[in-house]
């Protein structure tokens, strides 16, 4: 996970998302997202690691690893979960200031926006908002 | 306004209905939301436009013409609402913002004028956070205690309980007449006359009730009722509350400003108006309560009882359905329910569910519904629920558990 940028796993993601037009296949392959998170170590899933506004549960913790970043999450819900998934996937392991400027445009582009307008009730913007707080403490 | 003849029928009240011909991503709207908010009837709609296209002026103290029209058409709605609640006076009808505006109005002038430190207010385990924290925060002002009646699995009261609530320092009761989050009808007879024999006041949330069976308050018997306009196909901003006069007469104004006021004098002495003015301070929603008229006279029109009835049907055969799908477990089994029917999927997050069906152009409400109490006393995080109103259709019953079979498929 850490022999690329932000841009090339960014790319990477958009490129297996749009293979699936169908919103429904698009969907499925964002639970296999879910499902293929490595399990975050419950301990770490403290009240302080949970992102407040979301309407499930969703948990994101960041470990300083010399200049990176090591990000873990984990959600109740599995569309919320897959999301967080990507964010771990595109993101961990990055420098910090990496994480911090990172744009996140790859979730527009693959449909994934209407989860992250500010009144939605996933409050996802909350997990981007989380990550950015912890790359920028970092 | 629609003319229905026996059976109901659904088509041509849908067809009254704009926003139910819309798509959702690409799909025809399925709307089960119904409790959260009603799609509002073209009358409704049409008479607002006409409102602000042809009567809009402030009221109660213009001497032209647009002005005395308006005001007309602001007490022609509290009289058209006095009607549809069954209340004895025009008087006893007070226009709020909503049903939660109209509780905590009861819960700041009726704790003003009848609760004191340690008082208590019996609150039940399934009521909206709106019935819930207007009681907790009085209880806080005051010193008073709150006590809960509480639920049993099925999701409904636990009347055993009541007797060993109500004490001699009970000064009201807050309880719903049909739960936003379960769909469960409570047993108001039995509390209100229980309450009332301890010698404590109660209030109804009615929020859940006007939209789906006749409401007759007199026949109800409480004290005070809530009720939400945009609940029951009018706009939202606006609400009633109906209380007994002479409870209203005993209690302080709720908010100061215009129109509330007799005479406002310095630095002190200032008298307040008359019934049901006296708890209208300020420029009232005047375009939202003859857009409830509108609503009103629209419900009127198809007539409450039949209403009632075509629920019924549609809200049973939701249970039926969704009681045959493998992997659903209802949420709340009430003998006696209305409007809504909540229920999880083994293994799929509410909110996974809701979204998915959001794709099938299917609008439920996922969450714990503004009624945590009752999630926690449940032990789950939240509900899927289904809610239906005048409009509803088994077609919207079948084209629920069809997407509840895409959403079984898509997270199996």
């Amino acid at each position: 996970m850490t022999d690329s940028d932000y841009p090339t796993r960014a790319a990477d993601v958009v490129a297996e998302a749009t293979m699936f037009d169908d919103w429904m296949d698009r969907y499925g392959w964002l639970i296999d997202q879910a499902r293929s998170l490595p399990p975050m170590d419950p301990a770490l899933k403290t009240d302080a690691a949970q992102v407040r506004g979301c309407q499930s549960r969703v948990w994101m913790h960041a470990t300083p690893v010399g200049e990176t970043l090591t990000l873990e999450a984990d959600a109740d819900a599995e569309i919320p979960k897959g999301i967080a998934a990507l964010l771990v996937r595109v993101l961990s392991g990055l420098p910090a200031r990496e994480i911090a400027s990172a744009d996140l445009a790859f979730l527009d582009e693959i449909g994934l926006r209407e989860h992250l307008s500010p009144k939605r009730a996933t409050g996802l913007d909350k997990m981007v908002e989380r990550i950015r707080t912890l790359a920028a403490g970092a | 306004m629609t003319t229905t003849t026996t059976p109901y029928d659904v088509a041509a009240v849908r067809a009254d209905v704009p926003i139910l011909s819309r798509t959702v991503h690409g799909k025809p709207l399925v709307y089960l939301d119904h409790a959260a908010t009603s799609q509002k009837p073209r009358a409704v709609i049409e008479r607002i436009t006409r409102y602000y296209e042809e009567e809009n002026a402030n009221v109660h103290r213009g001497v032209h013409t647009l002005s005395q029209e308006a005001t007309d058409a602001f007490e022609e709605a509290r009289r058209a609402v006095q009607r549809f609640l069954g209340a004895a006076s025009d008087r006893e009808i007070v226009f709020t913002r909503g049903a939660t505006e109209a509780i905590n109005l009861v819960a700041r002038s009726f704790g003003e004028a009848f609760v004191r430190a340690g008082d208590e207010i019996v609150v039940s385990e399934l009521e909206h956070h709106a019935n819930v924290v207007p009681w907790q925060l009085l209880a806080a002002r005051t010193g008073a205690v709150v006590r809960v009646l509480p639920m049993t699995d099925a999701g409904e009261l636990d009347l055993d309980a009541l007797p060993g609530l109500l004490t001699e320092r009970t000064r009201l009761v807050a309880v719903t007449h049909t739960s936003n989050a379960l769909g469960t009808v409570t047993p108001l007879r039995t509390i209100i006359d229980a309450a009332h024999a301890a010698g404590a006041c109660v209030l109804v949330d009615g929020a859940q009730a006007a939209p789906h069976a006749p409401v007759d308050v007199q026949a109800i018997g409480a004290d005070f009722l809530a009720v939400a306009g945009h609940k029951m196909g009018g706009p939202t901003g606006i609400g009633v509350l109906w209380g007994r006069e002479d409870l209203l007469e005993a209690m302080p104004p709720f908010l100061g400003g215009g129109d509330m006021i007799d005479r406002v004098r310095l630095p002190e002495g200032t008298t307040f108006n008359v019934l049901p003015h006296k708890f209208e301070a300020g420029t009232p929603h005047v375009a939202g309560a003859v857009g409830l008229h509108a609503a009103v006279d629209y419900l009127d029109g198809l007539g409450m009882e039949n209403v009632a009835a075509h629920e019924a049907d549609v809200v049973g055969y939701a249970v039926e359905r969704l009681s045959a799908v493998d992997g659903l477990r209802l949420v709340g089994t009430p003998r006696r329910r209305a409007g809504a029917v909540s229920f999880l999927l083994d293994g799929v997050h509410p909110y996974d569910t809701g979204t998915v069906l959001d794709r099938l152009g299917i609008a439920v409400r996922t969450g714990h519904h503004c009624a945590q109490p009752i999630m926690e006393r449940l032990g789950v995080p939240g509900t899927v629920r289904a809610s239906f109103g005048f409009y509803s259709s088994r077609d919207d019953v079948d084209a629920l558990v069809e997407g509840l079979a895409t959403v079984q498929r898509l997270f199996s």
